[in-house]
């Protein structure tokens, strides 16, 4: 059995590595997957094991269920879909500890220091983790409003909560038999989990799934503590370090601290801030035949995707727009800002799916210093992510984080369904750039208009 | 007893510190499948609820459990699927197949 763990540890470790480079992700996670069984069935010759028809009857269930998950559910859904699932994860480990801890507490086991300790990271994790994701499902779903939610008094609310939390897991490592304070400690995270992702709105959902990653792989981690269990300890750290290192990019990404992301309430007082209004500024419309002219005879186009490209499912007309730019000559390039879309690296996945391939799509990093060499910039339903208030408005919500270097394009086209502010509810001097011009309408209908015209061309 | 935990704090340490070297490796581009391959290897939880629903320690344990074989097996399934799925999608530059249907999508 151990050798099962050691072998699917390696495998874990191996399919991890295997993503560092994306033409041996999908072999990588194949290995994985392998250690994966070998864990479960290295796990059936536990000698505590006695009986088969739950185990079996679960895994049939799980799977049933888990199958159309995989199989079924649309990239654009990927940020739900995976807030859900992390539900899913912290929902087991949190029943293991409860199942761990009732099982001793009628046995009369007595349960160690240490022992309580490893429970209770597991059930406090676990617990929070069920309500925050489900939360962060609800929002991302849109069955919850994406604005943040606050009221006054909220951090101080979830201090006090947090305290009491703490204080319930300090008294059962002194007295691990009391089974009230072990529940009102799982009640109480649970409430957190809710309290937690409440104010924060729906830009930050990626800091919140990241974060929440993390913690479900804390929880696996301390179950692992708790049962004695090394494969379950390797896998919770894998997870928590992946999460963690994920959320901090995100909050670099947006030039704000963990913190601020976690207690800010993002978007609510911000609005009021950037005095700077749009009064006796003008906007230029552009109609798809004369942008269609202008992407035709571009020989550089750099494509700027935002949530609003999600949205309108708009990717594969934007393949169909570069292929055809392409044939006339023109180089296509995709800029991605870490932080477009509603999670780490959404657009290359949405991307992707449209066969763009992915040699074609760069990171801010390597690409801003290719703006200047652009001929037209095309952004597809962005906006905080090439706002230039970033650079140059100290008094904006978002000054300081790093944006795509839009504005030094010949040209930029702005395709937008109106003129309404981003998520973080600000405006957006770019749309006012003399280089600028605004492709208003749907951005699925604009694009294949777009597609027609340029094949019209010569 | 206590000497047990040490060592798995030893496991835990040192594993945080693997999966740090090399997460930070990982690209962008990668970002979104990374995510959803941890949320798949974060379902062996499974091996704790596997003890938990076959062992004999009495019948709440046993509920307990099978929901969390449940859950976890969701996890597991679904995750490698969904993250299988996804990598399949990114090609290098080459003749595009089309391959994908858009009427889902549409």
């Amino acid at each position: 059995m151990q050798g099962c763990y050691l072998a699917a540890s390696v495998l874990f470790i191996l399919g991890l590595r295997g993503l560092t480079k994306p033409d041996q992700a999908q072999r990588g996670m194949q290995m994985a997957a392998i250690g994966m069984l070998l864990a479960i069935v290295g796990t059936l010759w536990h000698q505590d094991i006695l009986t088969y028809q739950w185990i079996i009857a679960g895994l049939i269930i799980g799977s049933i269920i888990g199958y159309p998950l995989g199989k079924f559910v649309p990239m654009t859904a990927m940020p739900q879909r995976i807030a859900f699932s992390h539900m899913f994860g912290a929902l087991a480990a949190t029943l293991v500890g409860v199942a761990e801890f009732w099982h001793s507490y009628h046995e009369n086991i007595p349960i160690g220091g240490a022992k309580m300790a490893a429970l209770g990271f597991e059930v406090l994790f676990g617990s929070l983790t069920v309500t925050g994701s489900f939360m962060a499902f609800g929002k991302l779903q849109e069955f919850i409003t994406g604005r943040p939610v606050t009221f006054k008094g909220q951090n101080f609310v979830n201090l006090v909560l947090f305290a009491a939390a703490i204080g319930c897991f300090g008294y059962l490592i002194y007295d691990s038999t009391n089974m009230t304070v072990f529940f009102t400690m799982i009640a109480i995270a649970f409430v957190i989990g809710i309290t937690m992702v409440l104010p924060i709105g729906g830009a930050d959902m990626p800091v919140v799934v990241s974060l929440l990653n993390s913690y479900a792989g804390l929880a696996a981690a301390a179950t692992g503590f708790a049962i004695g269990n090394n494969v379950l300890i390797i896998c919770g750290a894998l997870d928590g370090a992946s999460g963690f290192i994920l959320s901090i990019i995100m909050s670099k990404a947006m030039n704000r601290s963990f913190a601020n992301v976690l207690f800010g309430a993002f978007g609510s007082g911000g609005g009021a801030v950037s005095a700077k209004s749009s009064a006796g500024l003008t906007v230029r419309s552009i109609s798809p035949e004369d942008a269609a002219v202008q992407l035709g005879y571009a020989s550089k186009v750099i494509v700027v995707p935002g949530y609003g490209m999600a949205v309108a499912q708009s990717q594969h007309a934007v393949r169909e727009l570069a292929e055809l730019i392409e044939k006339k000559g023109g180089e296509v390039k995709y800029a991605i800002h870490p932080v477009a879309g509603r999670m780490p690296g959404h657009m290359n996945v949405l991307l992707a799916e449209a066969n763009v391939p992915y040699d074609r799509m760069y990171d801010m990093d390597e690409i801003n210093a290719e703006f200047a060499s652009a001929d037209v910039a095309l952004v597809i339903g962005a906006n905080d992510v090439v706002n230039p208030a970033a650079k140059n408005d100290p008094g904006s919500p978002i000054f300081g984080m790093p944006i795509l270097n839009v504005s030094d394009a010949k040209h930029i086209i702005v395709m937008k369904r109106g003129m309404s502010a981003g998520f973080a509810g600000i405006e957006n001097e770019l749309f006012y750039d003399e280089k600028t011009s605004m492709l208003f309408g749907d951005a699925k209908a604009s694009l294949t208009k777009l597609v027609g015209e340029v094949k019209t061309l010569e | 007893m206590t000497g047990n935990y040490i060592i798995s704090l030893y496991v835990f340490v040192l594993a945080g510190f693997v999966g740090y070297l090399l997460i930070t490796r990982v690209p962008p581009l990668l970002h979104t499948p990374l995510m959803s391959a941890t949320n798949a290897i974060s379902g062996i939880s499974l091996v704790g609820s596997l003890v938990a629903a076959g062992g004999k320690f009495g019948t709440v344990s046993t509920i307990l459990g099978f929901i969390a074989v449940i859950c976890a097996t969701t996890n597991v399934v679904g995750g490698f699927i969904i993250t299988d799925r996804m990598l399949g999608m990114f090609k290098r530059t080459e003749k595009p197949t089309e391959s994908v249907t858009v009427s889902k999508n549409a």
